[in-house]
């Protein structure tokens, strides 16, 4: 327990790491998400099919195989560039690797969390803002996205938590997350149990808040929907 | 037209069911004799249904004595006021003995029609397969809906899957046979359908529960008709003469209701 | 300039074949063991005596709000580590040697994980099975244990196979973190090429393309038993999706 509490400022700011890179990820995964579900349902069908090749490819390899390849293969990319102008050489940052491709990755599983959410929506209910008057970014603003969002939260939800889990990975190319952090501990203090424990309980806590606040936000997006009796 | 009684199925005794505060039953009574066809009828929340469930304790009533058969079946009292059975293997017999037919059904989605109808005799009664399979197929034609035996009940109209529910009860051969309002879940064309597979077994003498609002079906196919309000039995009899010169002034209010 | 020298990958196509087959049966082993084990544990989640749902309920909580790759290593350096364990092991236990191998850890920690995750989906079918059908099981006089082998469980099992399917490939994706204790899976035989030939795109394309073949493979099986499985759901289906 002692060295839990004398490694305590460098496990939370590992955790202050994984919460970086898991925020910024959403960030990237929900504007992907958008543009990748606008893509989708768009006339355009090369747009769709560039679409549909993006999400089958990043929901089909594993996350620790691209962020592999991102890190690995941006460096040999950054080295070429950099020969090419006779610069010094950069070094890839782990960091910015790894919200990269989380964010991409889960760019795919929001596309189609989005796609979902918009055919949900009720035809009829732009029909009737139409018939009101109103234009087409109005009743995209006004009555389309709002709705969207409530069908789209429990997924969104979802995604956000498998998402967080993930951010785990990013110690395997050198970022010091908590996890890469409570193995440092580890290996020096020769008490690795302790850390990835502690690891595994600023983990739950960061799911069970999610949980907790994405509830909270499901009954609030969710007034004026009646529920199913069962 | 009273078929003369000669053996005694089923008697139900003072039975009470209470919801909290709430008593839907007040103490109702019955007796059915071989061949019985008897109707139960009353506005919704009256408690027929409550009446009909507590027969095979798919609920618990509060108060009461249901002899099956000559048999009574034991009772303990258990928590919240309710009865609970004594011995649940005698209770999972008279269930075998007492089949019943629901308003939605409930055939089970996973299973064919075939399926449906030999699961209970084989699991619960342990009939061979190769009997279990006789009896469904005689008595999928007796319904009249033999040609969907492999068919899934979510691809059937909702009478072709009373008419399986119907054979899946007359498979187990139970002394009796309980009706939850058999037709009140189907679209009005296919109400036909039903009630004449419903008059067709009873012609055969089957004894019969029936819980309804087809009052066509009380008035000619059922020996005896019970008209239950507000949880007690408000008036009964040979059902040509109560529902056309009815008595009590709530059973002119419901059937006039119901028959305008 | 060559960016993608496919000598790379035709030299060492039988350390990936290896490294496939590792991957492979290190998934299939944590499923099938861990759908072993989830079945009975979905029954036990939802018992309403708290003495025995309550420890299920925590151990799913912990495995499905963990990620695996904490898991494993909390298994194989925590475990199989710490002092008390080499103790064990000066002692001779043969089963604690166990822990020394990184085979035994991660079929360990992708099953238990696995399993969290598959007892909790077969919980929710269960609890979703139409009050209807199980109320007819009771009225023809079965038994609750025969209720829920006939009519419960066959239902819930069925129902269960989409997010089955899905848990099934996710697991073949997060079993790519073995390589983290030392396995050489796929993703490990992927870093191997890497760090030999520092060929960064042709070891990960080549590895991307395999897990992608396999999840192709995956979803095709699971389209079949979908299909023969879920008959008597789908003209529900149909129904539901003719809103156009």
């Amino acid at each position: 327990m002692d060295v839990l509490i004398e490694y305590s400022p460098s496990l939370l700011a590992g955790a202050w790491v994984t919460l970086q890179v898991a925020v910024l990820s959403l960030l990237l995964a929900v504007s992907t998400g958008l543009f990748g579900a606008a893509c989708k349902l768009s006339k355009i069908a090369p747009l769709r099919w560039w679409t549909a090749l993006y999400t089958t490819i990043l929901r089909g390899v594993p996350d620790l195989v691209m962020m592999l390849l991102v890190f690995y293969g941006g460096q040999v990319l950054l080295n070429q560039i950099s020969d090419y102008l006779e610069w010094d050489m950069i070094e890839l940052n782990a960091f910015a690797a790894g919200v990269l491709t989380i964010g991409l990755i889960f760019g795919a599983y929001f596309t189609e969390t989005f796609r979902g959410a918009f055919q949900a929506v009720p035809v009829g209910q732009m029909e009737a803002g139409r018939a009101y008057g109103m234009s087409g970014w109005q009743v995209f603003r006004r009555i389309l996205f709002p709705q969207m969002l409530r069908y789209a939260l429990p997924g969104m939800g979802n995604n956000w938590l498998v998402l967080l889990k993930s951010t785990a990975i990013v110690s395997m190319i050198g970022l010091s997350d908590m996890t890469w952090l409570a193995d440092q501990a580890g290996r020096t203090t020769h008490q690795p149990f302790a850390f990835y424990l502690a690891v595994c309980v600023l983990y739950l806590t960061m799911t069970s808040v999610s949980n907790a606040v994405l509830q909270r936000l499901e009954r609030r997006y969710n007034v004026g929907v009646r529920e199913a009796n069962v | 037209m009273t078929h003369k009684a000669s053996k005694e199925l089923l008697r139900v005794e003072n039975l009470h069911k209470q919801y909290g505060d709430n008593e839907v039953l007040k103490g109702v009574s019955l007796t059915a004799n071989a061949g019985d066809v008897i109707s139960i009828i009353g506005s919704s929340g009256s408690g027929k249904s409550t009446w009909l469930r507590c027969i095979n304790f798919l609920e618990q009533p509060t108060s009461g004595r249901i002899i099956v058969a000559g048999e009574e079946v034991k009772l303990l009292p258990g928590k919240k006021d309710e009865l609970k059975v004594a011995d649940p293997k005698q209770l999972q017999r008279i269930r075998t003995r007492l089949s019943m037919v629901f308003q939605h059904f409930n055939l089970w989605a996973h299973m064919t029609v075939l399926e449906n109808i030999i699961e209970a005799p084989i699991h619960v009664l342990g009939l061979p397969k190769r009997e279990a399979m006789e009896r469904a197929e005689r008595y999928l034609e007796r319904v009249g809906v033999w040609e969907f035996r492999d068919t899934y009940p979510a691809h059937m109209s909702g009478g072709q899957q009373q008419r399986v529910a119907i054979a899946r009860a007359l498979a187990m051969e139970p002394e009796a046979l309980l009706f939850d309002e058999p037709t009140s879940a189907l679209d009005p064309e296919l109400v036909g359908d039903v009630l004449k597979v419903m008059r067709s077994i009873a012609e055969e003498g089957r004894t019969m529960l029936v819980v309804t609002h087809e009052m066509g079906f009380a008035r000619e196919v059922a020996n005896h008709v019970i008209f239950v309000h507000q949880g007690r039995v408000e008036e009964e009899g040979n059902p040509q003469e109560v529902l056309s010169k009815p008595n009590s002034e709530r059973l002119q209010q419901f059937l006039s209701g119901n028959l305008k | 300039m060559e960016w993608f020298d496919l000598t790379v990958v035709t030299g060492s196509l039988p350390e990936f074949w290896r490294g496939l087959w590792m991957t492979l049966h290190l998934t299939a082993i944590a499923l099938v063991v861990g759908f072993g084990f989830a079945v009975p544990l979905s029954i036990a989640r939802l018992s309403k005596n708290p003495w025995v749902s309550a420890p299920v309920r925590a151990y799913t909580y912990f495995f499905r709000g963990t990620p695996m790759l904490v898991q494993l290593l909390l298994i194989y350096y925590g475990v199989g580590q710490s002092e008390w364990m080499q103790g064990m092991w000066e002692a001779g236990n043969p089963f604690w040697l166990l822990f020394r191998d990184a085979y035994f850890c991660a079929l360990l920690a992708f099953t238990l994980n696995t399993c969290a995750y598959q007892l909790e989906m077969f919980a929710g079918a269960i609890r979703n099975t139409p009050h209807g059908e199980v109320e007819a099981a009771t009225a023809m006089g079965m038994t609750r244990s025969t209720a829920l082998r006939r009519i419960i469980l066959p239902s819930a099992l069925r129902r269960a196979l989409p997010p089955l399917s899905n848990e099934v490939i996710l697991m073949l994706q997060g079993s790519a973190i073995a390589s983290a204790v030392t396995l050489v899976d796929l993703t490990g035989a992927a870093r191997n090429v890497y760090s030999r030939h520092y060929a960064p795109f042709e070891a990960f394309i080549f590895a991307g393309l395999l897990y992608l073949a396999v999840t192709f493979v995956l979803v095709g099986l699971f389209r079949v038993a979908e299909n023969r499985w879920l008959a008597h759901l789908q003209p529900r289906r149909s129904a539901s999706a003719q809103k156009d």
